[in-house]
Formats: C-alpha cells, sequence, structure tokens
C-alpha cells in the first residue's frame, strides 16, 4: 500500500545531498556534533529527541529515537513520561493562552 | 514454553536458520570484510576453550541460542569430559569456558570443575543463576565455585523485572537476585576479594546494545542502590539471529530491519577481536566449532578431525574459520563476544 511515510524512506536519509552536497554536509556534521557526549550525555539528548519528535510528529525520528533510547537502556516507563512531557508543554502551550481568552472575555463583558 | 527442538519447529534446523538469513540477500559477511579492505578472519593461538556441557537447562529463554530447556536432554559424557582434560593438560590455552544449557546439571560437572582446577586453568562457568535455587543440591554452588575461584559470569538483561522476565520467564528476576545476594554472601563481585561476578547484558528486543560502559555504570547503581548487589564487570552482548532469538525476529516482524542494523553497524575494527580468533568451542558430543554459534548452526571447525579425541592444536590454527550472514552480530557497533564488547 502507498503511503505519505515509508519507513524504508528513513534509510535514505543520507542520501539528501544529491540535491545539494553542501548544506547536506553542514547538516550532517552538525547533527553528528549535536548528539555527542558533551554538556548533556548523548543518553539524555536521546530522550529529549524522542520528546521533541513526537512534538513535531515526525513518524521518521519517532521510529529512530524509540530504538535509540531503548539501546541506550531507558525503560518503556521513561519513554511514556517523556512524552507525557511533551503532551504536558503542548496542552500547556494551548491552555495558557485561556490567560488571554479570559483577559478579553473580562474586557468585554459587563 | 517449549525448546524448538521439542516443538518439531522447522526453524530448529540450522539450515532453515540460515536460509531465512540469506533470503534478505544482504552483501555477504566474507564479501563485506574484503570491501572494508581486511584480509580473511585468521586464527591466533588458542587462548580460550569454550565447553559446551550440554543443552538441558532449567530456564527457556526467548532469544537463547542454544534452544536449551527442561526439554533438552543431550548433554556431555564424562569420556568426551577426560578427552577435554587431555587436550587442556597438553595445551597452552589457559581458560576454560563453561556452558551449557545450565552446565551445572551435567551430573559429573562437579568433577570436571575439580579437574580444571587441579590443571590451574583459569575457569568461567555461565551460570544462569536461577539454577542456584533450583534445587538443594545446587544450594552449595556459590561456596563450590568459590573453593576452585571459579569466575560466574551470568545473565542479567535488565535492572527491572518486566524486561527481565520477559527474556528469560515468570519469576527468574526475583530469583535471580536472591542468588547475586548469595553469590555477593560468600564474596563474590566484592572488591578485594578476588571473586569474580560479571554480568552479561542482551537488549530484550530486536534492538542493539548500547555502550557497555554506560550500562555498567546504570546497572551498578541501580543493583546497589535497589537490592545491595554489587558486581565486577557487565558485558553487553549482541543478540545473534539465530535459534529462539530468530524466531522472535521473524514472528515479530524485526528481522529485515534487524539485520539491516547489523550491516549498516559493521565495525572493521570489531573483525580484528572477533572471539573465534582464539576460541575453539567444543560441543557436547566433543565436536569442535570456530565459535558457540557456529556450533548451534551446526558449523564444525574447517579441518580434517573435527573431535577432541582427535585434537590437533597446530592444524587449527592453519583452519579457515568459517562465516556467514550471523557472524555480522559479532561486527556491530562495538562489537559483540562472550566477553562483551571487542573494539
Amino acid at each position: 500500500m502507498e503511503t505519505y511515510y515509508d519507513p524504508k524512506d528513513l534509510k535514505n536519509f543520507s542520501k539528501i545531498g544529491e540535491f545539494g552536497q553542501e548544506l547536506a554536509d553542514k547538516f550532517f556534521d552538525y547533527y553528528g556534533n549535536v548528539f555527542k557526549d558533551s554538556a548533556l550525555s548523548a543518553r539524555e539528548k536521546s530522550l529529549i529527541a524522542l520528546a521533541v519528535a513526537h512534538a513535531v510528529q515526525c513518524p521518521y525520528c519517532i521510529d529512530a529515537y524509540t530504538s535509540d533510547t531503548l539501546e541506550k537502556g531507558y525503560t518503556e516507563e521513561q519513554l511514556m513520561e517523556a512524552v507525557h512531557v511533551t503532551t504536558a508543554i503542548r496542552g500547556g502551550a494551548s491552555l495558557v493562552h485561556s490567560v488571554q481568552m479570559m483577559k478579553q472575555a473580562k474586557k468585554l463583558m459587563m | 514454553m517449549k525448546s524448538l527442538f521439542a516443538s518439531h519447529s522447522p526453524l530448529s534446523a540450522p539450515d532453515v536458520q540460515l536460509d531465512a538469513l540469506h533470503k534478505l540477500e544482504l552483501i555477504p559477511f566474507s564479501e563485506r570484510v574484503k570491501n572494508a579492505g581486511l584480509e580473511e578472519i585468521k586464527p591466533l593461538p588458542i587462548s580460550i576453550i569454550q565447553v559446551n556441557l550440554g543443552k538441558m537447562c532449567n530456564q527457556t529463554c526467548k532469544h537463547c541460542h542454544v534452544d536449551a530447556g527442561p526439554d533438552r536432554k543431550e548433554i556431555m559424557s564424562r569420556e568426551t569430559m577426560e578427552q577435554c582434560l587431555t587436550v587442556l593438560r597438553n595445551s597452552n590455552a589457559q581458560t576454560v569456558d563453561l556452558t551449557g544449557g545450565a552446565p551445572e546439571m551435567n551430573p559429573h560437572f562437579r568433577w570436571f570443575v575439580e579437574e580444571l582446577s587441579a590443571l590451574k586453568k583459569h575457569i568461567i562457568v555461565r551460570c544462569n543463576l536461577t539454577i542456584i535455587l533450583a534445587n538443594k543440591k545446587y544450594h552449595d554452588l556459590p561456596e563450590f565455585f568459590k573453593e576452585h575461584q571459579v569466575e560466574v559470569v551470568s545473565s542479567l538483561p535488565h535492572f527491572t523485572a518486566l524486561r527481565t522476565d520477559r527474556q528469560r520467564g515468570e519469576g527468574v528476576f526475583s530469583k535471580s537476585i536472591e542468588a547475586l545476594q548469595k553469590l555477593n554472601a560468600v564474596g563474590y563481585g566484592i572488591d578485594g576479594s578476588g571473586l569474580l561476578l560479571n554480568l552479561v547484558y542482551n537488549p530484550t528486543g530486536a534492538i542493539l546494545p548500547s555502550d557497555q560502559k554506560g550500562l555498567e555504570s546504570e546497572f551498578k547503581q541501580r543493583l546497589k542502590a535497589e537490592f545491595n548487589i554489587d558486581f565486577n564487570a557487565l558485558f553487553s552482548i549482541t543478540n545473534m539471529p539465530i535459534s529462539r532469538y530468530l524466531e522472535f525476529l521473524i514472528e515479530s516482524g524485526n528481522l529485515e530491519s534487524y539485520m539491516e542494523k547489523l550491516v549498516d553497524a559493521f565495525n572493521p575494527m570489531a573483525v580484528q577481536n572477533v572471539m573465534c580468533r582464539n576460541t575453539i568451542s567444543v560441543g557436547w558430543d566433543g565436536t569442535l566449532y570456530d565459535c558457540d554459534f557456529n556450533q548451534m548452526l551446526d558449523l564444525p571447525v574447517n579441518t580434517a578431525k573435527a573431535n577432541i579425541r582427535d585434537f590437533d592444536e597446530h592444524a587449527l590454527g592453519f583452519r579457515s574459520i568459517l562465516v556467514d550472514d550471523h557472524c555480522y552480530g559479532c561486527t556491530a557497533g562495538a562489537g559483540s563476544s562472550c566477553g562483551g564488547e571487542i573494539a
């Protein structure tokens, strides 16, 4: 069945240079450096990546970082907690705008 | 749960297992080695002799590459063990690695360990931990191991019950913890005791193991905090795509992606240190193999005489090591061996 997202396409990510090598090289070099052990460990960065993958709802990233976080020793419970952090921030981002709504409503109403 | 053998699964046949890998049409392992500019994998002097004392086990783990279990009756005879001892008396190999199944279930196990101890060999026993509690006759194994300065290597795939039990069977985690505490009580894993207790981590699923040092640090912290358990080192081992783990990969639809992962993670540095170069594996019936995995795939060493009774260390030094696509399991990432990472 043809779909917009084919899991096999993830393997071709490294080939995007075909349509522009210079920027692709710069991106992958940057990407590789971002995920190195530094002030944050590669392990911590992997869990952040999983949470962000859910925020941007990228199926490729979700597959890749589910596998990566499990390989790095996180439990399923920890993965789910990370996604709840995403959800809390996404939900909170909507809900915090209710302050504006309330302010406007109070201004308009008697 | 039954073994593949007892349940008459087609996958219990080694050629069916290799066919399943070949159907994926990966770059053949030998070609991948060549493409990396490396020479054919050649033997080094034998330093480890790994002896499989039988397929009998008190557990039936889902990832077992031996297809061991309580329903397997194949065990090494005392006569074959005597042939092993004759070889070891005249061999420079200083380490004898005893594996199974549960090697302790072989009725000649203790006699064999005593004889090896008299030869002053370094003895490793791959103990599944739960065997220590399985029957009264095994309760004193920690003291027995200590008496013969045996290095104990035990699988504990995770520091949580959920993940360990999912791989090794219901209730295995709590029994393993109790057994580890008993080993600690006689000095195993305790700094300064000289008694080595090493744990083995195998991923519980179609994933590769991560950085061994990082995992070791987390295991040490969690096992100490929650169960007051000490151990020396954690060996991180990649699951080989054979036997019951292969069955899991096929049934869960993960075979192709797992093999692609192994191939993509091929590390030329690991090739130099694969365990088949310095190890000989002896099957329960005395047949010789390049490694424990070739043993389970029924691929004996490529020499005229492939049995412990005809052991010829010189001829083995010139043999061609048999490789196939399962070998990608030993060369992925940081590499994998019975002693953990190799690169």
